[in-house]
């Protein structure tokens, strides 16, 4: 069996204002199942490298690979069936379509994706929304939750097309303590009783010594913690 | 087409949310098709009414005998004379009758033929009307009153009295407004006509027309076609006109030319007849047309304006969807279907308001010398304009939303999230 995610020798480049090498050399993979964060100072690259890895930056070199299947050099239609299907995305700024219903926000990418009927993904979004335990929000509108009720209904909408990885973009950065932890635990449940993969940049120590390991990155390098342990076959 | 059955819910949620600007677009689309089927439902049927002014009463095509000079002189006929160069000077018009030959023949001809509506004779006598011891110049026309009022809508300008009064009296005559009022009779009075061969008939005024033409109201009567045979002491086989209407007005220049040929006559066809009417009806829907385009040319920059202000307050609904798996083309269709849906909604609104005001136009009173039998400004209800007007409310959106929802296609989500 191959790494849910891999990325292999990623270089990467700001040309505004200044030709600049934000990413050397990056190489790192996820085991299925694995809650990995990723640490570093501001500015160290660690946000752009995410957004390579949930395939939204295509501007790089190098080569990323999701369960075994290469990724890089694919069509824009391609990656977006990809985004849509098999990472699930987690922001700090909750990113939810402020005007649409709860339901609507995490029905969505579910009706995108197209496999299931609109009944089956409104089941199956409830579902998600009673596991992280705001079903009883489901018909407000997303811009009248409260930031942490927001984050876990972003959650919500991540999980929908049962994806293999989890992409958290600070997720907590933006929530009290106790927010914090509730999103910590819902994660590692995940990651527990779902066997998901999560991958979460973020500056909380906390929060990253707590995950299954820490990748390290500084100055646009990944200083330790990259890999996983060959996965089991 | 599931996909798109989700995107035109994110378009619909899109549009009701932001109700106010939405419905402001919409008005905007909706003045622009309203007053484009207003002007256009006005401008043509006015149009109409000046075309109808000319056309309605002139035939397509007019046969009579012309009094001209031979084309071909005796000298040329010589065959001795063939290789000179003949000059005749002081030509005279060659003596001819007046009347068509074997009129009668051709009139049958014509009815039968596949492209004439129908075909009527005419005589026309010059003549004097007597008033005491004035003489007024006059022309009375013998018509076959049916065949006139079917084909030139002869029936529309009397104004008192009816053609079919014409047919029931012997020696009657409908009298020009112009002639009836510088006599001064009216009705049922009789007046005396003297014909230029000095013959004095009687006849029984039983209606005034009014064609709006002043030159026309002030000489020309119509009586029976035997009455004006009986004036001028012709037999019943006596025609000095023929006028044709054809189905297709625009075959009426060759139809002419052919019975030119055919029978040696001249023939007239309305394109020559009255050439200054057509570049006025073409001029008039230029500027028509001309108006209306401007007008929906602003509604469309309304609807870009107000589509480039929607997308930059979605900026962040667009990283969001592009990062959950729709693609730029999903979000170019978002965008699209919303233009095309402010213009759909706008442009079928505008429509309705444009009917409405054009029944209200319609029914506004207008009185005009001219056309005695129109009461109200006269509106063209041609459903044509109304397509013309959605079909262009729906291109004019799709334009004015064509370069926003590319813009918005191409956004990149990461320099919206991370911008954050």
């Amino acid at each position: 069996m191959a790494y849910v995610l891999e990325a292999r020798h990623l270089d990467k480049y700001f040309e505004q204002p200044v030709r600049f090498h934000v990413l050397k050399d990056i190489s790192l993979s996820v085991n299925r199942g694995e809650f990995v964060s990723i640490m570093g100072k501001s500015g160290c690259g660690k946000s752009t490298l995410l957004y390579i890895l949930s395939t939204m930056d295509t501007d790089y070199t190098g080569e990323l690979y999701l369960a075994g299947k290469k990724v890089t050099g694919q069509s824009r239609e391609q990656l977006a069936h990809i985004r849509n299907k098999r990472i699930g995305f987690v922001f700090q700024f909750h990113y939810l379509l402020p005007e649409f219903t709860v339901l609507k926000n995490v029905m969505l990418p579910g009706l995108k994706l197209g496999e299931k009927s609109t009944e089956e993904v409104r089941e199956d979004a409830m579902a998600k929304l009673r596991l992280l335990g705001v079903d009883d929000q489901a018909h407000k509108k997303a811009a009248r939750l409260s930031g942490g009720q927001k984050q876990r209904v972003s959650i919500a909408r991540a999980l929908i097309n049962d994806p293999e990885i989890i992409m958290g973009d600070e997720p907590t950065g933006n929530l009290d303590s106790k927010n914090s932890e509730n999103v910590f635990q819902v994660f590692r449940d995940l990651s527990v009783s779902r066997s998901l993969s999560l991958l979460v940049v973020t500056h909380d120590e906390d929060f990253a010594r707590r995950t299954d390991r820490i990748i390290e990155m500084g100055d646009g390098m990944i200083l330790g913690g990259g890999h996983a342990p060959a996965p089991a076959s | 087409m599931k996909d798109l059955r989700i995107l035109l819910d994110v378009t619909r949620t899109h549009l009701l949310s932001r109700f106010k600007q939405t419905a402001i677009a919409t008005l905007g689309v909706t003045f622009g098709i309203g007053t484009f089927i207003i002007m256009v439902s006005f401008m043509t049927g006015l149009n109409g009414l000046l075309d109808g002014l000319i056309l309605n009463r002139t035939p397509h095509i007019q046969i009579y005998n012309e009094i001209k000079p031979s084309e071909r002189q005796p000298v040329d006929l010589y065959e001795g004379f063939a290789d000179n160069l003949n000059v005749v000077r002081s030509v005279k018009p060659r003596q001819t009758q007046e009347r068509i030959h074997n009129g009668a023949a051709i009139l049958n001809y014509l009815k039968g033929h596949d492209s004439v509506r129908g075909a009527t004779s005419q005589v026309n006598a010059r003549v004097f009307y007597l008033a005491g011891s004035i003489q007024l110049n006059g022309l009375v026309n013998g018509i076959d009153v049916n065949e006139e009022i079917r084909l030139f809508n002869f029936g529309d300008y009397i104004v008192r009295g009816s053609p079919e009064d014409l047919l029931r009296t012997r020696n009657g005559i409908l009298l020009g407004a112009g002639v009836a009022g510088n006599m001064s009779v009216d009705v049922g009075d009789r007046i005396q006509v003297s014909t230029v061969a000095g013959g004095l008939f009687s006849l029984k005024i039983v209606g005034i027309f009014q064609s709006g033409l002043a030159e026309v109201d002030n000489v020309q009567s119509y009586v029976n076609l035997g009455t004006a045979q009986q004036l001028l002491g012709e037999g019943r086989d006596y025609v000095s006109n023929i006028h044709v209407k054809l189905y297709d007005i625009d075959e009426a220049g060759p139809m002419s030319r052919r019975i030119s040929d055919q029978f040696d006559l001249t023939a007239l066809d309305i394109q020559t007849a009255n050439a200054q009417f057509e570049t006025g009806t073409t001029i008039r829907n230029l500027i028509t047309y001309a108006v209306s385009i401007t007008l929906l040319i602003v509604a469309g920059f309304g609807i870009y304006n107000i589509l480039n202000m929607l997308i930059y307050e979605k900026m962040n609904d667009i990283a969001i969807l592009k990062a959950v798996g729709f693609t730029g083309r999903d979000i170019n269709v978002i965008f699209i279907s919303q233009a095309l849906i402010i213009g759909l909604v706008g442009g079928l609104i505008g429509l309705v308001i444009g009917f409405g005001v054009s029944v209200l136009i319609d029914n506004t009173p207008f009185v005009t010398e001219a056309l005695p039998t129109i009461k109200t400004y006269p509106v063209n209800f041609d459903p044509a304009y109304y397509i013309i007007g959605i079909v262009f409310a729906m291109i004019s959106t799709f334009f004015a939303g064509f370069l926003p929802a590319r813009r918005a296609r191409k956004i990149d989500p990461v320099e919206i999230i991370r911008g954050q």
